[in-house]
């Protein structure tokens, strides 16, 4: 059993398992209040696949592409909890998720995925389907590319409001079955240098 | 749970340091730091961004630090604190995102705190007497500068006066870049001051005039002197001559070491608390720990300075103060907290 996390664009907490699939899932399309859900999803998954930490084999973490603040806060939630629980921590790219949803529901031929980067950006991949472990096939992407100029589907565009977590510790589930962990670096997707902009700290107020 | 002398792991992301510190009850079992400081020199000042993304690739390795150093294990622990507030907002979400999974998985308490009664809590783990309140407190640092008054450190906490403009830390570094020198300033003003007379140039004294007390009495502003230094500096400049460096730096460090122990003291002499506690990075600065010493003796005030490596932003201090709130009977926060960058001093736990 896995827990599996994602904040690269809502919330997602997913409890999975390889027999049973996704036997929790909770989450929200905000996308402003990570780190205030992040816990109360975690402890809502859990209590709903009726499973205590200890019983899990590992945490799964949407790596993004996403908008840093956000993503880093289930990234940070993810390994915390793995070495929590002495387990490792399997990264998966957050796009693959939407993928492996969108195929597994029937969904057929070249996908493109697309999710909001921010300043008039998005994060763009494009998928030919599942290979013979029933994991997504990437053919290009993760990247950046302005809003209004995304290269033209080969096949369908999916717009993403939400990575369904629960897909996420699938992927990790049929990978692991398959001996092919990892499936990505543990790095997270940020696709974009950091700004300069120096701190202005802010005042306390009264 | 051991009420008595609760273990606790606190996480401290609210700036540059990522800290994460054990104690047992009162007793420090570790202060384990990482800091992204290095990264930062090259752009003058903490850059949010960079900050963030330092604490997530620093978290896991400080903590397995901190377990190694006070050498015990996650199990072992009773609760987990974490600051919440006020700080970077990007910064203070890596430490809340990863200090709530990590409760939740090891199924113990979270306490939320606040970052600047933090502060004082450090106190808390000095081996000489407890610490007493009421007391005042001026917490000083890149990030901060703020004069509180703690009559009950896990139940009363005022706020009687903040920068309103630059922190004191940010005068430092600001004025270390006007006159050429790298970043962190503190440090370096401190080494161009060697030998420099801090009376040579009368530099402003921000906010101390009969009617900016009025509004202002326990405020604080730098940026005034900042650019005070800059114009004397420039003058000195066109008309030809050479800066004095170490006459400058001394006599900015007075200026600076002045307004803060003056205005600290008057708080104490003004509401009768004759205990005084200095915290923040900004401590580290020798002339302000002489001053102090000097104008607190005089004053017939104690002065408490915890050790510097507990006055610099760290986690110890985080899990001081949790372990306080535990042991005064606080209950745990609820798991719907956010990250504050604006959090009241008054807000001692969310
Ligand atoms: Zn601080």
């Amino acid at each position: 059993m896995l827990l599996a996390i994602d904040t690269s664009t809502g919330t997602s907490v997913a409890v999975v398992d390889r027999d049973g699939g996704v036997l929790a899932e909770v989450g929200t399309d905000d996308t402003m209040r990570h780190a205030e859900v992040v816990g109360g999803f975690i402890r809502d998954a859990l209590a709903e696949a009726g499973v205590r930490p200890h019983a899990l084999s590992g945490v799964v973490s949407g790596m993004g592409p996403g908008p840093f603040t956000g993503l880093r806060v289930g990234i940070a939630a993810a390994r915390a909890f793995a070495l929590g629980i002495a387990r490792p921590v399997v990264p998966v790219v957050s796009h693959d998720a939407v993928a492996w949803a969108w195929y597994t529901a029937g969904g057929a031929g070249t996908l493109q995925v697309v999710t909001d980067a921010r300043r008039r950006e998005s994060a763009v991949s494009e998928y030919d389907g599942l290979d013979a472990d029933g994991l997504p096939v990437r053919a290009t992407g993760p990247a950046l590319a302005p809003r209004d100029a995304v290269a033209p589907p080969r096949g369908i565009r999916l717009d993403a409001t939400r990575v369904p977590a629960g897909a996420l510790g699938m992927i990790a589930e049929l990978a692991f079955a398959a001996g092919r962990l990892p499936v990505c670096a543990d790095e997270p997707l940020y696709l974009r240098a950091p700004d300069v902009t120096l701190s202005t700290p802010k005042r306390v107020s009264r | 749970m051991n009420r008595d002398a609760p273990l606790v792991l606190g996480i401290e992301t609210s700036c540059d340091e990522t800290g994460v510190g054990i104690v047992r009850g009162t007793t420090l079992l570790a202060n384990a730091i990482a800091s992204s400081m290095e990264e930062h020199a090259r752009y003058g000042g903490v850059v949010p961004e960079v900050a963030a993304r330092a604490h997530l690739e620093a978290l896991g390795p400080t903590i397995r630090a901190a377990l190694a150093e006070a050498s015990v294990t996650l199990d072992d622990l009773d609760a987990v604190a974490v600051t919440s507030g006020p700080g970077l907002a990007g910064a203070l979400m890596v430490g809340v995102g990863a200090a709530k999974a990590l409760s939740l998985s090891l199924e113990v308490p979270i306490y939320a705190v606040n970052h600047l009664v933090g502060h004082v809590g450090a106190d808390l783990l000095g081996d000489d007497e407890p610490l007493a309140t009421p007391t005042v407190a001026l917490l000083v640092s890149g990030g901060h500068t703020s004069l509180l008054l703690v009559r009950d450190l896990d139940s009363d906490v005022e706020l009687l006066g903040e920068t309103i403009d630059d922190a004191a830390g940010e005068a430092f570094d600001k004025v270390a870049r006007l006159l050429g020198l790298p970043y962190p300033g503190g440090p370096e003003i401190d080494r161009a001051a060697v030998g420099g007379d801090p009376d040579a140039i009368r530099f402003p004294r921000g906010l101390t005039r009969a009617n900016d007390l009025e509004r202002h009495r326990y405020d604080f502003s730098f940026s005034g002197l900042k650019t005070a230094v800059a114009r004397w500096v420039e003058q000195r400049e066109a008309s030809g001559e050479p800066v004095p460096l170490a006459d400058v730096a001394a006599s900015f460090r007075e200026a600076v070491v002045d307004v803060l122990v003056d205005k600290a003291i008057a708080a104490c002499a003004d509401l009768g608390v004759p205990r005084l506690l200095l915290g923040g990075g900004v401590v580290a600065n020798r002339r302000l720990r002489e001053v102090a010493e000097a104008r607190a003796d005089a004053a017939g005030i104690a002065l408490r300075i915890p050790p510097l490596s507990l006055c610099t932003d760290n986690g110890a201090m985080i899990a001081a103060l949790g372990a306080r709130l535990i042991m005064a009977g606080h209950e745990p926060s609820g798991l719907g907290f956010g990250a504050d960058s604006t959090l009241p001093v008054t807000d001692i736990q969310m």
